[in-house]
């Protein structure tokens, strides 16, 4: 590495600027219509939280760098160059008060997909050393231990031990030539290993051949939620590599949100070239075997349920109407909240929110755009489809003294199969 | 100088400089903006991207519940000067008539007295921004001065229009120059201000929109 930490950081977005950056930042007229959109805003009423303010020093880099205008406002000193102190500044804007969630993309008038420069303004904040230290953390566990909290091979092996006495199904590992390769989120291995267990009862009823890898077993990103490439890559490289290895057909990413986003649409660019597997969403499959009828349920739930859609999986990553279609399956009583998918709002804790500790107390604070869309149609129970959304709606709703049970939509689905004993 | 020297130049000479700037310096901006391309996406498309993204295009014409409830002033008074604007800009008589004289194309236009209501409505509409700008404590955050300049410099285009249709500024001539003149100062600007919208937000809306529908998603 060469030049100041600052210099690196501008040199990473000269490599990040494109068309779609510089025709959204040629359009905004500030209209502050993105400000509703974002519930750090809505619930704070800072407007230093409006999702294009975000951007400020981005888009006075873009201006003096990519427009003869701006080369020119900067040269007769009209336009200040982009200072380290503003980089640190700006830190918390981009870390602590954006989940990546994509509402304000949906929203703005002129079409500016906001989320999508946020994630490329993060890569010039990574390479200039602003990067909160709870991401740091988890990034260099991702790459030296394989998970972002840490979680070992021999960690997974001991649950699997445990799902394989309680249940006895069998967890396939390492097998060559199965048509599946699940991964996983450290999440799910640690909070939720229920979801482990579903997904053995689900195939073996519906007949999927599949296995864990044990080279490659966790599919969250750090690397793209720091908004690092070069993490980002090693991290897909890992997965790519296992599934090769093992000649799959396809790689199912877990119910983790950013997981999803991560290895079906960032993936192929980061290492430069197509899969020789398909990535489907967990949610896409057992839609696909219900639509085949291989995936049957004894009975519906009665109680009331509501479906809480994760940003990266819904809104951003295209995973709509099987959400839908699944819940149909399992509730009697379903009930959507007023802004639902790809309008849903964030949990609060994507976007690496939830691993930097400092951002804690904001995030709990937001929460509250969450209760409001609870607390209108009063479930019974919460269901969604990501580990990080789950175990940030249950911090929240702990805080907000709020008595409601949340779980993965795998999970229920497996709890109302039909077991067919052979 | 007379106020027929003052109408013949800012009909004349200024004018055609002005008409140069705008033209070349759109072309430049937005060759600024299309030379920078965009990566070919390598992950498997679930969905089109030019239906989408035309989609979108014309999707965010339409003000939403989150919009009119969220920020009504902008939505409704934006609305309001965006369409009496173009409407007073395309289909007043006089205006239609001198593109005639320049571009040889033509079409119907409306009766001069509801030109005379809709520039009213647009005026007040870009008065209200003005003011909701100043009184928002978001807006006011956000703007910076060429937020409120342009606000100025379009309402001026409309008022100095105003002015001379009513002869209320007499003599006509001037009236007239100083309304060339005003839009003469937006043409100039245009390229190099927020104006560009005007065309980069299709570009943006058509991205937004691809870029979603490659992933199956409407945005």
């Amino acid at each position: 590495m060469s030049g100041t930490s600052l210099q690196r950081g501008l040199k990473a977005w000269m490599e990040e600027m494109d068309a779609p950056v510089a025709s959204f930042f040629s359009s905004c007229v500030h209209c502050g219509i993105c400000a509703e959109a974002c519930l750090f805003y809505t619930e704070t009423g800072d407007p230093k939280y409006t999702p294009i303010h975000k951007l400020e020093p981005m888009r006075r880099f873009w201006q003096q760098e990519f427009t003869l205008f701006g080369k020119l406002l900067k040269t007769v000193g009209l336009s200040k160059p982009v200072t380290d102190e503003e980089l640190e500044e700006w830190e918390t804007l981009v870390y602590d008060s954006c989940t990546l969630c994509g509402r304000c993309s949906m929203a703005c008038p002129v079409g500016n997909d906001i989320t999508y420069m946020i994630r490329k303004a993060r890569e010039g904040f990574v390479a200039s050393g602003h990067v909160p230290k709870g991401m740091v953390g988890a990034a260099g566990r991702a790459i030296r231990i394989g998970s972002p909290m840490g979680v070992k091979l021999s960690a997974l092996e001991a649950q699997i031990r445990h799902i394989e006495n309680d249940t006895g199904l069998k967890i396939p590992v390492d097998v060559e030539g199965a048509d599946y390769m699940a991964l996983l989120s450290s999440m799910e291995i640690m909070n939720f290993p229920e979801y482990i267990e579903a997904l053995a009862r689900i195939f073996k009823q519906a007949g999927v051949s599949w296995t864990l890898c044990s080279e490659a077993f966790e599919a969250t990103n750090s690397g793209i939620q720091i908004g690092s490439k070069d993490i980002a890559r090693q991290l897909v490289q890992r997965v790519v590599d296992g599934a090769e290895k093992l000649g799959v057909k396809y790689v199912i990413s877990p119910e983790c949100g950013h997981a999803y986003f991560a290895i079906r649409w960032e993936g192929p660019n980061l290492i430069g070239r197509e899969y020789k597997f398909e990535v489907v969403h967990i949610l896409e499959l057992l839609d696909q075997l219900r639509a085949k009828g291989r995936l049957k349920v004894s009975e519906k739930f009665d109680e009331r349920l509501t479906f809480h859609d994760p940003c990266q999986i819904v809104r951003k990553g295209g995973v709509l109407a099987e959400t839908r279609n699944l819940m149909g399956m399992i509730a009697s009583n379903f009930v959507e909240m007023e802004d639902h998918r790809e309008h849903n709002w964030c949990c609060g804790g994507g976007g690496g929110v939830s691993s930097n500790e400092r951002a804690d107390e904001l995030r709990i604070k937001v929460f509250s755009r969450k209760k409001k869309q609870l607390d209108a149609v009063a479930p019974e129970t919460l269901v969604t489809a990501c580990a990080n959304c789950r175990l940030m709606l249950e911090d929240g709703l702990e805080e907000y003294h709020m008595e409601l049970p949340v779980t993965g939509l795998t999970e229920m689905i497996a709890e109302k199969l039909v077991e067919e004993e052979k | 100088m007379t106020p027929t020297e003052f109408l013949v130049l800012t009909r004349g000479p200024l004018f055609d400089i002005a008409v140069t700037i705008f033209v070349f310096g759109i072309v430049l901006r937005l060759f600024e903006v299309l030379i920078l391309g965009r990566k070919a996406d390598l992950a498997a498309a679930r969905g089109a991207e030019f239906k989408p993204g035309m989609a979108t295009v014309m999707r965010r014409f339409v003000p939403d519940r989150e919009k009119l409830q969220g920020s009504p002033v902008v939505t409704i008074l934006g609305y309001l000067f965006h369409v009496g604007f173009f409407v007073c800009l395309l289909l007043f008589v006089p205006h239609i008539e001198l593109i005639h004289s320049t571009l040889g194309i033509s079409w119907p236009g409306l009766p001069t007295a509801m030109i005379d209501a809709v520039a009213v409505i647009t005026m007040l509409a870009l008065v209200g921004l003005f003011i909701n700008r100043l009184n928002s404590k978001l807006l006011r955050f956000l703007s910076t001065f060429e937020d409120y300049f342009l606000l100025v410099v379009v309402f001026l285009t409309l008022f100095t229009g105003y002015l001379a249709f009513h002869r209320i500024v007499e003599p006509y001539p001037t009236a007239l120059a100083l309304h060339l003149l005003s839009v003469e100062l937006m043409l100039v600007i245009f390229p190099f201000t927020k104006l560009m919208h005007t065309f980069t937000a299709f570009l943006g809306r058509y991205y937004n929109g691809a870029m979603y529908g490659r992933r199956g998603v409407e945005s």
